[in-house]
């Protein structure tokens, strides 16, 4: 495949860039300077914990492109472990280590 | 010195896991047509995962700017509900200040600085070498890519599980009453349920807003099971 003209590659890339930053630059810009409401703090106080497990679970139990429900995938054996070892340990080196061994472990029996 | 140290120290997992990913970017976007030097720029004038990967696919299926900006505006749009969530911990910090920070929020970035705010232990300038840190990282990594990065045996030590096995720590961290739990559930549910039926990652932010949101209400029915410790 041809690469496309070097300017408009470059603008993509700014255009990519500016919608990219403006939704990271705008609630620090203006949430910081205004008091917010309790509820809001207690709504953004919750957000972290959602995020993280909407990020994760489709990724342990999907694959596929369409997405399909995939119950049998490696990253999902190896999760279980990994989460019960960083619920006990609170360790962060650990678990990402455990995690990669197993991953790997698993990788080799697997294949 | 030591506060950019700290950040440095503490990024180390994201970093590790965006090797494996950076490389992986790096050798399709140079199948694409795209010269490492124009990766670097890329990497760096975007800084996200997701977006680059599909901007390249899309450009390669000869896609238009519009188009392509259009997904990228929509895939990164999460960020939105993350910055909000750090706002919590940037009262009355000096603006350029935020600027240079707003620039490296990420996925990983986000959950990392986040569970060590809470944890109480964490400066801004931390978190902001953090960010810094984990976009070099990002950077070098899809440049070397696009140098031609198949050297690397695919799933070599398993790196490929870095990033997982962190977001599972960081949620793990998150998971302070059963309100989060429950929290995590739904939002986790519906994502799947969502990822089922829209493609791309639309479900990641709806499924969030969801989830805190029914948090929210019950919280609000029952304010005694989560006395917001402060």
């Amino acid at each position: 495949m041809s690469s496309p003209p070097f300017e408009s590659l470059w603008l993509l890339f700014l255009g990519m860039g500016l919608v990219t930053y403006v939704p990271r630059w705008l609630p620090l810009f203006f949430l910081t300077r205004w008091q917010m409401p309790g509820w809001l703090e207690a709504w953004l106080d919750l957000i972290p914990s959602a995020i993280l497990s909407a990020l994760l679970m489709p990724a342990l139990i999907t694959s596929g492109e369409p997405r399909q429900l995939d119950l049998l995938r490696p990253e999902l054996f190896v999760a279980v472990p990994t989460f019960l070892f960083a619920l006990k340990t609170k360790s962060m080196a650990g678990t990402v280590v455990l995690g990669m061994a197993l991953f790997w472990l698993a990788g080799r029996i697997l294949s | 010195m030591s506060v950019i140290k700290e950040g440095t120290k503490a990024a180390w997992p994201i970093c590790l896991g965006y090797i494996p990913i950076g490389l992986a970017f790096g050798v399709i976007a140079q199948k694409a047509g795209l010269s490492p030097f124009e990766i670097g720029g890329m990497s760096l004038l975007v800084f996200a995962g997701s977006a680059q990967f599909i901007g390249v696919s899309m450009l390669s299926s000869g896609a238009g700017f519009f188009s392509i900006v259009l997904a990228t505006f929509t895939i990164n749009l999460r960020h939105l509900l993350m910055s909000s969530a750090l706002a919590m911990y940037m009262r009355s910090v000096n603006r350029s200040w935020l600027g240079l920070f707003a620039y490296g929020v990420t996925d990983e970035s986000f959950a990392l600085n986040m569970a060590r705010f809470r944890a109480g232990s964490w400066g801004r300038n931390q978190a902001l070498a953090v960010n810094h840190v984990s976009n070099a990282a990002w950077v070098v990594s899809t440049v070397a890519g696009g140098y031609g990065g198949s050297f690397i045996p695919q799933r070599a030590f398993g790196i490929d599980y870095a990033l997982i096995a962190m977001l599972l720590c960081l949620l793990v961290f998150q998971l302070r009453d059963r309100l989060h739990a429950l929290v995590a559930i739904i939002s986790g549910a519906s994502a799947v349920l969502i990822s089922l039926v829209v493609a791309g990652n639309a479900h990641v932010m709806i499924a969030s807003v969801i989830g805190a949101t029914l948090g929210l209400l019950l919280r609000g029915k029952h304010p005694h099971t989560t006395e917001r410790t402060k």
